[in-house]
């Protein structure tokens, strides 16, 4: 028998009083991000009064968010499996050419549903382009979750793998060329809310999906202990295997969505336009608190952590400085976010 | 405490063989309820490889397996936890980043509207089943296991298995980790739970430990069982003497 310590407080067995709500809030990482987020946001409005704290600007940066923080959502769950997504700008881009092959699947008169003028446009055209994409990135995320969750390779060259191979199949669809339509603009500038653009209520409804499905729903709880300790969670009668395949087809499936909503956007495919949306996602979930070890992480961390680099790039505009510092400023808080995550780690193991 | 009395769980010429070693050689184990059955013997024994077996995790090549004096078929852990068979595993198996109460309910969560888990109601229950254990872990339910000590969270373990246990709880060395004043909480715990009719298996290398805590004691060498005693008719010499292969009572099989 071994007898290497005996903490003081074994034998009383107790802990400190229970701490209230609010100071359990203050140590946790979203607040720490949403700290910093504030502090940015405070800046840029002492130094561009007038100018950059306006609800117009709010207003289009969120915009500007929405379909990165639809991605990300989907990022956090794979995230907190200790698992990680590359092939986000593939599925992305995939999901795009899925939209616009589901819409030309649709024969209104001579042309297809992509040539359409806009008093044309049916809602039904629109569920099939989402539809498209949705499928899109359905179909990639369950070979992510087969590669990953089945064959045990490492989910960075796995899905590394199906980066290159959903560009390739998006690329060969199209002939590497990009396709421009108009139906599916009321998506994207359409205010069902009134002077609120569609992506941001769309953004919004996702991540509340996210929210549920992450922090109340058994699902979330199965994500996070498998990320926690895999081998707990088989034991548990989890299915990790099965688990794992349905969120990364969760995450390809947001992804695909993403795909869709790009297309509303843009109004065109964009073939070459996302080729850093995997590590912006990874960024804001990061930033957010969600821990790349697994097993911890928070939806509303990462709705503030996609807020970070956007509002950086959006002050650093406005207030005149060469927007590139955008880059310099959003690493250095990764690594900052990145290392204090790593002392709560090693601080909360010590015992 | 007849030997008229049926096993709670026991198994008879368990064979098991991992390419050319054979890491039982018709092994058999009896434990009853309400008991401390403590299963000894040195590393290679076998000791491992029948709780495997018990458990669910391995599958004999040749033997039976009997709950309740009942043939039965364990096909995996699973199904063990479905026949009421608990086990406390050496590395413990808990998510360090869940609470107390995700991890006591991990895998069999209460649910609402199907999808959704009921993590007040498992609060409550996780609370009371501490209390009636006495296990001194409920002041914050919230935190994760992570930032308990050892022997807390070898308590968490230990309380989850008896949540939902019936019948068995095998504890594989449950005590190894541990100081002196946490291990005597976790004995003081796994005699508890023996009073609330459970059959304890208990697997230890520590044997005045065994002595105190045990019911009836069964020794395993060289992939069979060479001896088995009831309290008080052992001594630690004579428990060495049968691991070490010097003293026997088992009639050969």
């Amino acid at each position: 028998m071994t007898i290497t310590q005996i903490p003081v407080e074994e034998a009383g067995a107790s802990f400190a009083p229970k701490r209230p709500p609010w100071r359990r809030m203050a140590g946790s990482p979203v607040m720490v991000t949403f700290l910093a987020l504030a502090v940015i946001v405070i800046a840029f409005s002492v130094m561009a009064p007038g100018k950059f704290n306006q609800l117009d600007n709010f207003v289009q940066l969120a915009q500007n968010v929405s379909i990165l923080t639809v991605v990300s959502v989907g990022t956090t769950f794979v995230i907190i499996t200790a698992g990680i997504d590359l092939s986000i700008p593939g599925v992305i881009v995939l999901g795009e050419v899925f939209t616009m092959k589901a819409l030309s699947l649709i024969q209104v008169g001579d042309v297809s549903a992509v040539d359409i003028t806009a008093d044309q446009i049916q809602w039904w055209y629109i569920v099939v382009a989402m539809l498209g994409g949705l499928l899109a990135g359905a179909l990639v995320g369950a070979v992510n979750g087969f590669v990953v969750g089945y064959m045990h390779i490492p989910p960075m060259l796995g899905t590394l793998g199906t980066l290159g191979g959903s560009l390739g199949v998006a690329l060969l669809l199209q002939n590497g060329v990009n396709i421009a339509t108009y139906t599916l603009d009321p998506v994207a500038s359409g205010r069902l809310i009134p002077g609120i653009p569609n992506l941001i209520p769309i953004a919004a409804i996702v991540a509340l999906i996210g929210v549920v499905l992450l922090h109340f729903a058994v699902f979330g709880r199965h994500t996070y202990a498998i990320g926690s300790n895999v081998e707990a969670a088989r034991r548990a009668g989890i299915k990790v295997e099965r688990h794992l395949l349905k969120v990364y087809m969760l995450g390809g499936t947001a992804a695909g969505f993403a795909g869709f909503l790009s297309v509303a956007y843009f109004n065109t495919t964009s073939l070459s336009g996302h080729s850093t949306d995997n590590l912006q996602a990874i960024t804001a979930v990061a930033l957010g608190g969600t821990s790349l070890f697994g097993g911890v992480g928070t939806i509303l961390g990462t709705v503030i952590g996609v807020w970070i680099p956007a509002v950086l790039k959006n002050g650093f505009v406005i207030t005149g400085v060469q927007p590139y510092w955008q880059d310099v400023a959003v690493g250095i808080v990764l690594i900052l976010a990145v290392y204090l995550d790593q002392v709560r780690r090693r601080s909360r193991n010590r015992r | 405490m007849t030997d008229a009395e049926v096993p709670a769980i026991a198994a008879y010429g368990i064979v098991k063989s991992y390419g050319q070693v054979r890491a039982l050689r018709g092994a058999s184990f009896e434990a009853y309820a309400g008991e401390v059955t403590a299963l000894i013997g040195d590393n290679g024994a076998g000791k491992s490889t029948l709780i495997k077996a018990l458990a669910g995790v391995m599958t004999p090549d040749e033997g039976r397996i009997k709950l309740d004096g009942k043939e039965v078929h364990i096909t995996d852990p699973v199904h063990a936890t479905k026949m009421g068979i608990e086990t406390v595993y050496q590395d413990l198996a808990l998510a360090p980043d869940l609470d107390a109460a995700s991890n006591v309910f991990l895998g069999r969560e209460l649910r609402r509207f199907r999808f959704l888990h009921n993590q007040p109601e498992m609060r409550r229950r996780t609370a009371e089943t501490f209390t009636e254990l006495g296990v001194g872990v409920v002041q914050d339910m919230r935190v994760p296991v992570a930032s308990f000590s050892g022997g807390q969270r070898q308590s968490v373990a230990i309380a989850r298995a008896a949540l939902w246990a019936t019948k068995v709880i095998i504890m594989d060395e449950p005590t190894a980790a541990l100081g002196v004043i946490q291990t005597a909480k976790v004995l003081e715990l796994v005699k508890r739970i023996r009073d609330r009719g459970m059959a304890v298996i208990f697997i230890s290398h520590n044997l005045p430990q065994v002595l105190e805590v045990a019911d009836r004691i069964e020794v395993l060498r060289l992939g069979a069982r060479v001896a088995r005693f009831r309290q008080g008719e052992v001594d630690v010499e004579r428990l060495i003497a049968s691991i070490s292969g010097a003293y026997t009572n088992e009639v050969a099989a």
